[in-house]
């Protein structure tokens, strides 16, 4: 990375820790309600750097990665309801068993290439919303009805609002786990999953032990996304099969595209845009036809659509791809 | 010694006043957050897309409604801004448009939020806030717990306590009952499940079968065999609209009749019994609180009437044999009816004040002789419901209207 970009991310991360202290001088700009939706932001952001691991950078396409998100975020409810975990402890579970979950789909996923396995992980998303209904299971999830839990409060007696500390839980996690997602690409095993994914049977002929490599980034990936399912669980204070449904998958995978399939900055821009124009699409809907006084009963989902169509025609890599392919030709110019 | 008498007496009578909520005259303009002298915010969610999208149609309605009331001169010279959001039928996502309600939009309350789950997610945190979640869209019995969540009130007759009319009346007029189940499998489905069982008793051992389906499921047919081989005479049929009337359907086909009973999600003559086929369902009792626009008992009915005429000049496109848009028209009369009791004071405690005060209030399109009543410890405005018979091609009431005590 170059040192101007790095000094940008790091100015980047000083920003975002004083924001939320801002709240006694900006009480509207930075409200509880916006901080909130900032935390959302991050974990969609956590759960596309997920995904991003295993279709960016190892070439595997997933579908059920709702799945992993449920998984992560009941794991980390029912610790919390059951057995009254404290919230911070119930993300290394949360981690664990996603990543157990996740290598053992890997396992099968070996012998499914491009369709075959987006259909497979398809199917996964799909049944976990009902597995997670099943009689069996009902006492520990809580059926369809869920589990309601208590928001997380600050530590230590520090003098922050529950939407203040959510954020900055939310930032440090994220920030530890792009950290680690940064030098775990930058090392062997890094270019040894790049290189699957360029080309696998170069790289098997160089000796990467494909299946090893291809299973564990399966579980890794399922651990990220995992981890900010156990964190939604905490900031939603509320778990239910209906949060899961493989509408969410779908998400990621906008969240993916739209940000920079294979760049970890455009994970954390997808997080973002998602969140920002899933709720910004409505109000514009409304706009257009109340104040704009045009008679299309567009649906919030038709202007998201639009907006996508558009993203894709202009920045066919991604918002990160087309904003550095803009400055490179700048520069050029 | 006079003066202070009349004092007394003054004093009295506005304590009066104040209890029969009769505040309009009396109040001084007070307002909590999303009220002021020229508006009211109602905050919606609601899901007018995704898998449940088929009840946005409610969320339309109210829309409807509240834009004829404000055309109408608004409520006491208020405007209503009604901003109603959809959430998809995701908890998730429900929290947030909430938030987005309660904290930036600054709503005085929210109204008729929809769904089972979605209520389930915001509901500590409405309580929280003290912000009113008044007459949720959602049967589940739990919304009508003063105590613990002073903020929330439901609306309609819980799946619950229908269940427990149904059990309560197969116990006492039918002999050696065999009953057999078929349930959705989701909360909605299982309230009405424990509902049964609750009623039985300990002659819970009268359920001979109990079979489930999904709501992705294409038919019941199979379902309907099971229970059939059972041995049942008597069928509980727990289904939304479309697999209702496909169990009695099948159960026509293949010559079982028990003597059925069908909840009250699918009481609508166009949308179920009709195509179940005249010829299947006769018999069929159910337990109703609303006017069905498809029955023709109603026909000349004017308050029926009235719905029908406004439904074409307000909201034109709608259906007119969907119960939803009744459902939805009762409900928003409702609103309707306490925000006017509020007078100038439009605080939230006031608002949760008038509605937890409601006295044989009548709103249109329930059944005649049922009314809403409420009071600090009865958060269940309709309570009531009445059975009624399929016959030829329309319900007949019959005996009395039945107020269940819930649980």
């Amino acid at each position: 990375m170059a040192a101007s970009s790095r000094k940008w991310l790091l100015a980047l991360v000083a920003a975002a820790f004083v924001v939320p202290l801002l709240q006694p001088l900006l009480p509207d700009a930075v409200s509880d309600y916006r901080l909130f939706l900032v935390s959302t932001m991050m974990i969609a952001a956590i759960a596309v750097l997920g995904l991003n691991l295993l279709t960016g950078f190892n070439g595997q396409i997933s579908l059920g990665h709702s799945a992993f998100y449920a998984v992560g975020a009941y794991t980390a409810a029912i610790l919390m309801d059951k057995l009254d975990c404290p919230y911070w402890l119930t993300l290394p579970a949360a981690a664990i068993v996603s990543f157990i979950v996740g290598y053992l789909f890997g396992l099968p996923a070996l012998r499914l290439e491009g369709h075959y396995l987006a259909l497979a992980t398809f199917a996964l998303a799909l049944s976990v919303p009902q597995i997670l209904k099943y009689k069996w299971l009902e006492d520990l999830t809580g059926g369809v009805q869920g589990i309601v839990l208590s928001k997380p409060e600050p530590p230590f007696g520090l003098p922050l609002s529950e939407d203040q500390w959510l954020f900055y839980y939310c930032l440090i996690v994220m920030l530890i786990l792009y950290w680690a997602a940064a030098n775990m690409l930058n090392s062997r095993s890094g270019r040894a999953m790049m290189a699957i994914r360029d080309y696998h049977i170069a790289a098997d002929t160089m000796g990467i032990d494909t299946s090893l490599y291809k299973t564990v980034t399966f579980g890794i990936s399922a651990a990220y996304t995992g981890i900010a399912g156990a964190l939604s669980a905490s900031a939603i204070a509320f778990v239910a099969p209906d949060s899961f449904s493989f509408f969410l998958s779908i998400k990621f995978l906008i969240g993916l595209v739209v940000g920079g399939v294979g760049s970890l900055v455009g994970s954390i821009v997808g997080g973002i845009f998602y969140v920002l124009v899933d709720n910004s699409a409505q109000a514009l809907s409304t706009y257009v036809k109340s104040d704009l006084g045009l008679q299309f009963d567009l649906s919030a989902y038709t202007v998201f659509g639009i907006l996508l169509i558009l993203l894709m025609y202009l920045m066919p890599t991604g918002i990160v791809g087309g904003v550095t392919g803009v400055i490179r030709r700048l520069r050029r110019s | 010694m006079m003066r202070t008498k009349r004092r007394a007496f003054v004093a009295g009578l506005s304590a009066t006043a104040v209890l029969t909520g009769n505040r309009v005259a009396f109040g001084q303009k007070k307002y909590d957050e999303g009220a002021s002298d020229t508006e009211i915010k109602i905050g919606h969610t609601c899901p007018y897309s995704g898998p449940a999208s088929a009840y946005g149609v409610i969320g339309k309605t109210i829309q409807a409604y509240w834009k004829s009331v404000n055309e109408a001169g608004g409520i006491n010279g208020r405007k209503i801004n009604f901003i109603s959001l959809d959430d998809g039928y995701n908890p998730a996502k429900t929290v947030e448009c909430i938030r987005q309600l309660v904290e930036q939009d600054k709503v005085l309350c929210t109204f008729n939020t929809l769904g089972t789950p979605t209520n389930t997610a915001i509901h500590k945190y409405m309580n929280q806030k003290k912000v009113p979640q008044l007459y949720v869209a959602t049967g589940a019995s739990k919304w009508g717990d003063p105590k613990h969540f002073p903020w929330t009130m439901g609306f309609q007759p819980d799946y619950h306590t229908e269940a427990v009319i149904y059990a309560k009346y197969i116990l006492a007029n039918i002999k050696d009952a065999k009953i057999g189940v078929l349930m959705q499998n989701d909360d909605y489905g299982k309230d009405y499940w424990e509902g049964m069982k609750e009623g039985l008793g300990k002659e819970v051992g009268r359920v001979v079968k109990h079979v489930t389906y999904e709501v992705t499921d294409p038919t019941v047919d199979s379902q309907i065999i099971q229970l059939k081989d059972s041995g049942a005479n008597v069928f509980f049929n727990i289904a939304t609209p479309k697999f209702a009337a496909q169990a009695m359907r099948k159960a026509g086909a293949i010559g079982w009749k028990p003597a059925q009973f069908l909840n009250n999600v699918s009481v609508s003559v166009a949308s179920v019994m009709k195509p179940a086929g005249f010829d299947n369902v006769q018999g069929v009792i159910t337990a109703a609180y609303l006017m069905d626009p498809t029955d023709k008992q109603w026909e000349g009915h004017p308050e029926m009437k009235m719905w029908k005429d406004w439904m074409t000049q307000h909201n034109p496109g709608a259906s007119l044999s969907d119960a939803s848009n009744v459902f939805a028209y009762a409900v928003s009369f409702l609103m309707q009816e306490t925000l006017k009791r509020c007078g100038n004071d439009l605080t939230r405690a006031n608002l949760m004040h008038q509605a937890a005060s409601h006295h044989h209030l009548r709103v249109p399109l329930l059944l005649p002789g049922i009314t809403v009543s409420t009071s600090a410890t009865d958060y269940f405005p309709v309570q009531a419901v009445q059975l009624q018979r399929f016959k030829s091609e329309t319900w007949e009431l019959f005996g009395d209207v039945m107020h269940a005590e819930s649980s």
